[in-house]
Order: structure tokens, then C-alpha cells, then sequence
């Protein structure tokens, strides 16, 4: 059984004359343990599979298996839970909350899972060290760099340990030091924790780090390849 | 979980912190305008009632004037009553145990360099008894000092104590108007007082030394009556009036031109006047509890909407549409509750100002705090329940998009 099971999954917008479609009967999986470049230019589609996977966003007609289970059907609570148990999000813009210090946006996740306090705490503390921020735990967004906010994301993303690790963009908004760094740290959780990533990227120098490459155009699946990470 | 919610909302709250006062400012006036009123109209209430509790339930009062206007209305152009009145009273209704005319004015009183300024009766004995008084030192006035109009008096404590600080004031001179006076006795104190009027501030002195030297005029303002126990006042009040009507020439067209006050009848009056009041007050801290509710709507849809991309968020993180709801319900509550809290506060301090002001008992009633603070909890609940569920009827996407 693979992680995701995509079987002629299609997605469109509006209807009638004014209809678009997003995705085109794309058959896709990914494995336990892949980490997955998906690439494209925008409006071809990657998005849209990257919201779909996050359960963000549902589609029109097709089958789409997360671990085995049928996602279609379900509703919004029930895709919140498999969001909250089995998904971590990374976002180009960081999206943490702002005035509110890095261990307790890392926290947050946990904090919906319903963990006591003093093992939130802990968690997000060994998360922050995780990435290299655990002297910065106290610190709001504000104080933080942009490199800094993104490895905070990550840890919000991977304190829930999850089996997949959804990633938008995740270097989009930072400098190329920057953006290896944070890359390193994505194949690090893949190699070292087992986790399975997904990123969405337009940027090939950072679909490098990737064992696997698929490339949407015009809403279809236009090339799937494994390939040595550098 | 709850609790962590509160904890956030507290913290979002605080953040904001004149906009939330702003916001919960018509909460605030509110809870504290029903919790004043309630506190000041009780306390006024409890104070009338005391009052006429000690007047006892037995007594009648006759003054002059057309009856339905109220006490003392239309009393300027009525023949004014006289001691003669009191007498022809007691003398020809049995059910009648005592009767006693009073003359009122209000006089300045001064005893070495203080003044003042004091509501002095000229009466007869009677008057003790049938207004419940009883003296703590000195006397009564004697027959002759009432035949002669002597010039006597019995000071009520408030008066006594203005005068000579603490102790006896039985043997003074003190100056009565354009009069000297010999304090012969002073009042027991009583707790009661009518709407800021404190019933032991007063001086006592025969009718007839009043009427001489002080009003020049041989009229009476008042005549008050107690009958026999175990009657009713509709059964006596009648023959009174039948008396009297018979005494003032009153011919069957004309129209009585004098009034019999029930004690009963005054309470419920005044009791009256009071609920009147705290009830179109209670109406008006209704209507500003309902535009405070709407308050928080308001602020809590801005809200919703500056947030969005933290719902986008949160939703993305695992929140449930639930705890979405749950979280800006909670922080409409906490915004409201605050609002009622500082309206108890300020309505129990605005009551406490306003008994100490009238001089009525501070009688806060604590099932009407607990109800406008439970109340206010609820206006949270109503009128936040629409913009959470707004927030957490958002599309996650959507709300990440955001900016």
C-alpha cells in the first residue's frame, strides 16, 4: 500500500464557460519514505495536488487514499483530524502567529491533539532543538529571521511526528544560504526520521535535494523520475 | 482544552487593551445602571417601609387640600385645618385612641455659634406616642407649658448632637427662630429616614407656643389619627371624612377639600414610585446591554476578519470547525464577562454613592448581581455565537491566502 494513492483525481473551478481545470485525471503515489519535488509552472496543477493531499481541499471526481483511506468522502472535522494526526504543513510565508513566541507556535499543534501541558512543552523544546532553535524558544516571530521563522515552521510541522511532511514552497521567500539550509534540514528528517516530504517548488537547484521528481503540466502529470539526491 | 482557550482569549484580550475596553463599555454601563438602580430603589424601599413600620400600621394622617394630588397638592387654597379639628375628632369617633395636630416649619436653630437648620413641630403630647417616639432624656411637655405656650422643646438626636456634640441637652437655651427656647427632653434615636430626610433631625414644641411665636396663625398643617386595634383604616377613614366634611360646610356637590393618607396607602405610593423607576431604568440598562451585545458582534467580526490568516492556520494545523467556534466564542464570553465584572464594581460603588447620598441603607441584592453578570455571560454567548461561526465556517485555503 502506498502513502497516497491518487486515482484519476481531476479538479475544476467554476463552471460552465467559465470552467477550469485545475488537475486532469492524474493517477500519482507516493511511498513511504520519498521525498518528492513537485514541480511546474504556476496554474499547472501543483498546488492544487499539494492542497488535496493536505486535505485542504477536496476533488471533483476521482479516489484519493491517504495510508489506505478513502479521503473523498469525508468531512471537514474528519479531514481536520487526519490533518492534526498524520500531516505537517511548511508555507512559503512562514505562517506562524505573530506575538506569540516560537514554543508556543510549536506547541499548537499539540495543543489541539489535546497533550498535557508538560509534555507540550517538552516536545516543542526537543522539535525547536531539533532544527537549531532551541535558544530561541522565548523569541516572537518579529525577533526571528526569515530563515530562523521557516525552521520554527518546521519544527510546528514535525512536533506531532507525522507520516508526511507537505511543504509549499518552503524556500520561496529566502536567500540561497538560507534556502540550503532549510533544505538540508528537510533531508535530514527524511533520511534520519524516516519522514516522508512532499514539496511544491519552482526552483530546480532545490528539487535537487529531491530522490524523486514529478513534474505538472497543464494539470496532468507530465514526468514522475527518481533520481540521485546531491 | 477549555481552559486553554480561556487562557488565549485572556491573552488576546489583553493585547487589544483599550479596544476591548471600548468594546465592553456599553456592557460595563449596562450591568452597572441595573445593579445601581436595583441597589439605590431596595435600599429607598426598605427605608420607606422601616419608616412606616415605625409609624405603626394604625395611623391616619388629614391634612387640607384636594384629594388625588398627592401629599400636600392643592393644599395652598384649602381652609387650612386647626386644633379644633383634633379635638372635635377625638372627641366624636370612639374608634379613635389618639389625635394630634401639627404645625411644621422649617427654622434656623442656634445654640452658641452653630446653626441649624431643622423642621420644627408644634404639637401636644399625643404626638409621641401616635408617631412613635419615645424620649431618652427629660420629659414630655406639662399641661400648663401646653395651655401657656410656654416656650419648650424636645430635640431629636441629629438636632442634639449638631448643637452640643454628644451628652444631655436637657437644660440648654437654645434660640428657636426669633425665639429662646428651654430643651426639656430629647428624642430615642430611630433609624429611618424618608428620601434623604433624616427623621431625628427635628425640634418639638407645644402647639400653642408654635402657633404664638413662631407661625403667628392658628392653623394646623397636619392632624394625625390612630385608631383602636383590630379595626381597619377603610373602615375609619370614612367617618372622618364624614366629620370633617360636616366641620368645613361641605355642601353634597362639593367635592372634599382634605385628604386622609393611609400609612399603607403612602408606602405603597413611594414603594410604587420607586419600582416605577427601577423598572424604566432597568429597561434602559436592557437596551444598552442589547447595543453592548452588539458591540462585541461588531469587534468580534473585525476581528474574524484581521485573523483570517491565523484561522487559515490553525484549521491547516489540525483545529477542528468546533474549536474554531469555541475559541472566538470563549473570547466574546471573556470580553463580556469583563464588561460585567466592571459593571458590577462600578454599579455596586455608583448604589453605595447614591444610598450614602439619599441616606437610605445600602442593600445590594446579590441575586440581581449574580443575574446581570450571568446575563452579561450570555449576551457573549449570543451575540458572539455569529462571528465564530463564521470563523470557523472558513475555507482553510482561502483563509491561508489571506494577506
Amino acid at each position: 500500500m502506498s502513502m497516497i494513492e491518487f486515482h484519476a483525481i481531476s479538479k475544476t473551478y467554476g463552471s460552465g464557460e467559465a470552467e477550469v481545470r485545475a488537475l486532469d485525471q492524474v493517477d500519482f503515489a507516493v511511498e513511504q519514505g520519498d521525498f518528492i519535488a513537485v514541480m511546474g509552472p504556476s496554474g499547472s496543477g501543483k498546488s492544487t495536488t499539494m492542497n488535496i493531499i493536505g486535505c485542504l481541499d477536496t476533488p471533483s471526481s476521482g479516489q484519493y487514499l491517504l495510508m489506505g483511506q478513502e479521503v473523498g468522502g469525508l468531512d471537514r472535522d474528519q479531514r481536520a483530524l487526519l490533518r492534526r494526526n498524520f500531516l505537517g504543513f511548511i508555507f512559503q510565508g512562514f505562517n506562524l502567529l505573530s506575538r506569540t513566541t516560537a514554543l508556543e507556535n510549536v506547541e499548537l499543534p499539540l495543543v489541539y491533539q489535546g497533550v498535557a501541558p508538560d509534555e507540550r512543552r517538552a516536545r516543542a523544546l526537543e522539535a525547536l532543538d531539533k532544527v537549531g532553535l532551541g535558544s530561541r524558544a522565548e523569541h516572537q516571530p518579529s525577533m526571528l529571521s526569515g530563515g530562523q521563522q521557516q525552521r520554527v515552521a518546521i519544527a510546528r510541522a514535525i512536533v506531532t511526528r507525522p507520516q508526511l511532511i507537505l511543504a509549499d514552497e518552503p524556500t520561496g521567500n529566502l536567500d540561497s544560504a538560507r534556502s540550503r539550509e532549510i533544505m538540508e534540514l528537510l533531508r535530514q528528517l527524511n533520511r534520519d526520521e524516516g519522514m516522508t516530504v512532499l514539496m511544491v517548488t519552482h526552483e530546480p537547484d532545490m528539487a535537487a535535494y529531491a530522490t524523486r521528481v514529478a513534474t505538472f503540466v497543464d494539470g496532468r502529470l507530465q514526468s514522475d523520475v527518481r533520481q540521485d539526491a546531491v | 482544552m477549555l481552559f486553554e482557550t480561556f487562557r488565549l482569549a485572556l491573552l488576546t484580550v489583553a493585547r487589544n487593551k483599550l479596544r476591548s475596553f471600548l468594546t465592553v463599555l456599553g456592557i460595563v454601563i449596562g450591568v452597572a445602571s441595573v445593579i445601581a438602580m436595583v441597589t439605590v430603589g431596595q435600599g429607598s424601599t426598605a427605608a420607606v417601609q422601616s419608616d412606616v413600620a415605625s409609624l405603626g400600621s394604625n395611623l391616619l394622617m388629614l391634612r387640607p387640600g384636594q384629594p388625588g394630588r398627592g401629599p400636600g397638592g392643592g393644599q395652598n387654597d384649602a381652609t387650612p385645618l386647626s386644633a379644633a379639628d383634633a379635638e372635635a375628632l377625638l372627641a366624636e369617633i370612639p374608634d379613635l385612641v389618639a389625635v394630634t395636630p401639627v404645625a411644621t416649619r422649617t427654622q434656623n436653630v442656634v445654640y452658641g455659634d452653630v446653626t441649624q437648620t431643622v423642621t420644627v413641630s408644634g404639637t401636644d403630647n399625643a404626638y409621641f406616642p401616635v408617631r412613635g417616639w419615645t424620649l431618652s432624656q427629660g420629659r414630655m411637655f406639662t399641661e400648663q407649658e401646653l395651655r401657656a405656650g410656654t416656650p419648650v422643646c424636645v430635640l431629636g438626636t441629629t438636632t442634639a448632637k449638631a448643637l452640643i456634640g454628644e451628652g444631655n441637652p436637657v437644660g440648654i437655651q437654645i434660640r428657636v427662630g426669633k425665639i429662646t427656647c428651654e430643651v426639656v427632653g430629647m428624642l430615642t434615636r430611630r433609624e429611618a429616614s424618608t428620601f434623604g430626610q433624616d427623621d431625628n433631625d427635628t425640634v418639638i414644641m407645644p402647639l400653642t407656643a408654635f402657633q404664638r411665636r413662631i407661625s403667628g396663625n392658628r392653623n394646623v398643617s397636619s392632624i394625625s389619627v390612630t385608631f383602636a386595634d383590630g379595626l381597619a383604616a377603610e373602615a375609619v377613614t370614612p367617618k372622618i371624612q364624614a366629620l370633617m366634611r360636616e366641620r368645613r360646610g361641605l355642601t353634597d356637590d362639593k367635592a372634599d377639600d382634605f385628604n386622609v393618607f393611609d400609612m399603607k396607602q403612602i408606602s405603597s405610593m413611594l414603594t410604587g414610585i420607586t419600582g416605577t423607576l427601577t423598572g424604566l431604568l432597568s429597561a434602559v440598562a436592557g437596551i444598552s446591554l442589547l447595543v453592548g451585545g452588539i458591540g462585541i458582534m461588531n469587534i468580534m467580526l473585525v476581528s474574524v476578519t484581521e485573523r483570517t490568516r491565523e484561522i487559515g492556520i490553525r484549521m491547516a494545523i489540525g483545529a477542528t470547525e468546533g474549536q474554531v467556534l469555541m475559541q472566538f466564542l470563549v473570547e466574546a464570553v471573556v470580553l463580556s464577562l469583563i464588561g460585567g465584572f466592571l459593571g458590577v464594581v462600578l454599579g455596586l460603588g455608583l448604589g453605595w454613592a447614591g444610598s450614602v447620598a439619599l441616606d437610605v441603607g445600602f442593600a445590594p441584592d446579590w441575586r440581581v448581581t449574580v443575574a446581570a453578570f450571568v446575563f452579561s455571560a450570555l449576551v457573549g454567548v449570543v451575540f458572539g455565537y455569529f462571528p465564530a461561526r463564521r470563523a470557523a465556517r472558513l475555507d482553510p485555503i482561502e483563509a491561508l491566502r489571506h494577506q
